[in-house]
């Protein structure tokens, strides 16, 4: 805070701009956009994971976890994301006090009572002693759990796929040079597959970024809470009375999010760049076509 | 995976054991002047001081948490907070699902604001904050009931000609029309309606001990008057006192 903001009433202005712009409230709007970044940084590669583990586990031999891939892949894909997003973390929550309420507390008293759902002090989760970014990241955890497992079973098809996509000769291939199934994945299927899988993942990730203002439904204060917060009129109770400026707020977050996908979109065409490189696809071959 | 799992395991199982008892207070924080977020992104209002006074004379420590609107009573009932201060009135259906303590404020009295005085409430377009008394109000009138997530946005939808007229707190509607310039009115005949029993606390059906610990606080701030100076305070000196 400005020392010259000290009382706003008698500014005007750019000084009043200046001191709006730096206002508390204003410096954690911005560091929301730092939540939406880090929800982005952390749920790509978990959900990444996910995916991966139900693509393999869709091809493995083993019959119950072949089903167990199927049913994840085809189960989250058919049901509404925002279920999901509101289901996930209510369960998780509840689940992870239940767990902890059978460790924690006297064994005798009901955790469901009537419409409520309690457990003792000492299986919260948080604690309600704990700081509040405790529970505020608490709360981003499970956010992160939620987007991981729906954008999960969406990079598992497209996984999935692409390991289908990789031509069965080299497979074979690799095999009769007399590599196991699990070195054939690792040194054949795996290294290849990304040329086709990048599309379908590059998608995702477009789906994801757009995707981030449902953190506003978990319940973490993220751009869009804060944009509608901001904008909305605001009468003399605040320091900074002003009409209604929703549409300036909603029109820096559409800037915000048209850079963040054109950006994503540039490295993704470099990527894609490297990944083609020798392969006998056909930006592979075109490739191979500009070089002679 | 399997170092998330861990992960996952040991922030589920190590936060401690047997510390002392927090209430976790939770609020809207965007309903000027009950609660609101001001200018430094804290929490402030009347109910924010009053539920610190009331702590502070029931002996208990509390923090202030901020939920949406929308899901404020089922995040009490699953537990994520002890109790609810958001200017939410005593009605019978709310009481299905939680506990009220003592009322803090007389039954405030609610208002039709529009661009006209003689806005069409019985036929026209009515706004009012979802799961609110006065959109049930409203429902049960001939008027269109329009819902919005927030207060604020209730009056933005009249501003913008979406919405004939708004219907809410009239504590809440009145700081937006006196700054208005005369844009926004009352609707005539409308502008004091009774609705409710006043504004409560709102606990878990389960956690009957700390509904009584504040019903002794708030019965001891409205025995020295120190209820009716807040009030005062925040809402004017017309404001109904006990």
């Amino acid at each position: 805070m400005l020392s010259t903001c000290a009382d706003p009433k008698t500014l005007e202005g750019l000084a009043w701009l200046m001191c709006y712009l730096t206002s508390g409230k204003h410096l954690l709007f911005y560091l929301s956009f730092g939540t939406v970044i880090l929800l982005l940084a952390v749920t790509a590669p978990v959900a990444l994971l996910f995916g991966f583990g139900g693509a393999l586990a869709s091809r493995s031999r083993i019959t119950p976890l072949r089903w167990i891939g199927r049913i994840y892949t085809s189960m989250v894909r058919g049901v509404p994301d925002i279920i999901f997003f509101l289901f996930v973390p209510i369960a998780l929550d509840q689940g992870f006090e239940y767990l902890r309420a059978k460790v924690y507390c006297d064994p005798g008293a009901p955790i469901r009572q009537g419409n409520d759902f309690v457990v003792c002090a000492a299986a919260k989760l948080p604690l309600s002693t704990a700081d509040q970014w405790v529970h505020q990241a608490y709360g981003l955890f499970l956010a992160v759990i939620a987007f991981a497992i729906v954008f999960g079973a969406f990079a598992s098809n497209v996984l999935y796929g692409a390991m289908n996509a990789v031509p069965k000769a080299q497979l074979e291939t690799a095999e009769a040079y007399g590599m196991s199934p699990r070195q054939v994945s690792r040194r054949i299927l795996i290294p290849q597959m990304w040329t086709y899988a990048l599309p379908g993942l590059a998608n995702l990730w477009m789906i994801l970024i757009k995707a981030t203002p449902l953190l506003f439904v978990l319940g973490v204060e993220d751009i869009v809470y804060w944009a509608r917060e901001l904008g909305g009129a605001k009468t003399a109770a605040y320091a900074f009375p002003h009409p209604d400026w929703r549409i300036y707020y909603f029109l820096g977050i559409l800037v915000f999010y048209l850079l963040m996908t054109w950006g994503s979109e540039r490295i993704f065409d470099r990527i894609r760049f490297r990944l083609s490189a020798g392969q006998a696809t056909m930006a592979g071959e075109a490739m191979r076509k500009t070089a002679i | 995976m399997k170092k998330l799992m861990l992960a996952a395991a040991v922030l589920a199982l190590s936060a401690g054991i047997g510390a002392a008892q927090t209430v976790r207070m939770a609020t809207e924080g965007a309903y000027p002047p009950y609660n609101f977020v001001n200018d430094q992104g804290k929490i402030d209002g009347f109910e924010i001081e009053l539920g610190n006074e009331l702590c502070k004379r029931a002996s208990l420590e509390c923090t202030w948490v901020k939920n949406d609107w929308d899901s404020i009573i089922p995040n009490l009932v699953s537990s994520n907070y002890d109790t609810i201060m958001a200017g939410m009135n005593i009605s019978d259906e709310r009481k299905k699902a939680i506990d009220f303590t003592d009322p803090y404020t007389p039954p405030p009295p609610s208002a039709y604001m529009a661009l006209t005085p003689d806005a069409d409430i019985e036929g026209g377009i009515v706004a009012a904050q979802t799961n609110t008394i006065q959109a049930s109000h409203v429902a049960e009138t001939g008027a269109t009931l329009l819902e919005f997530a927030t207060g604020e946005e209730t009056i933005a939808a009249v501003r913008n000609g979406e919405a004939d007229a708004v219907f809410a707190d009239k504590d809440f509607l009145a700081p937006a029309l006196a700054e208005s310039n005369g844009e926004l009115v009352w609707v005539e005949g409308h502008d004091t309606v009774e609705l409710g029993e006043g504004i409560g606390m709102g606990v878990r059906k389960s956690d009957g001990e700390l509904k009584e610990k504040f019903n002794t606080a708030i019965q001891s701030m409205k025995d020295d008057g120190t209820l009716n100076a807040l009030l005062k305070k925040w809402f004017g000196e017309g404001a109904v006192q006990f």
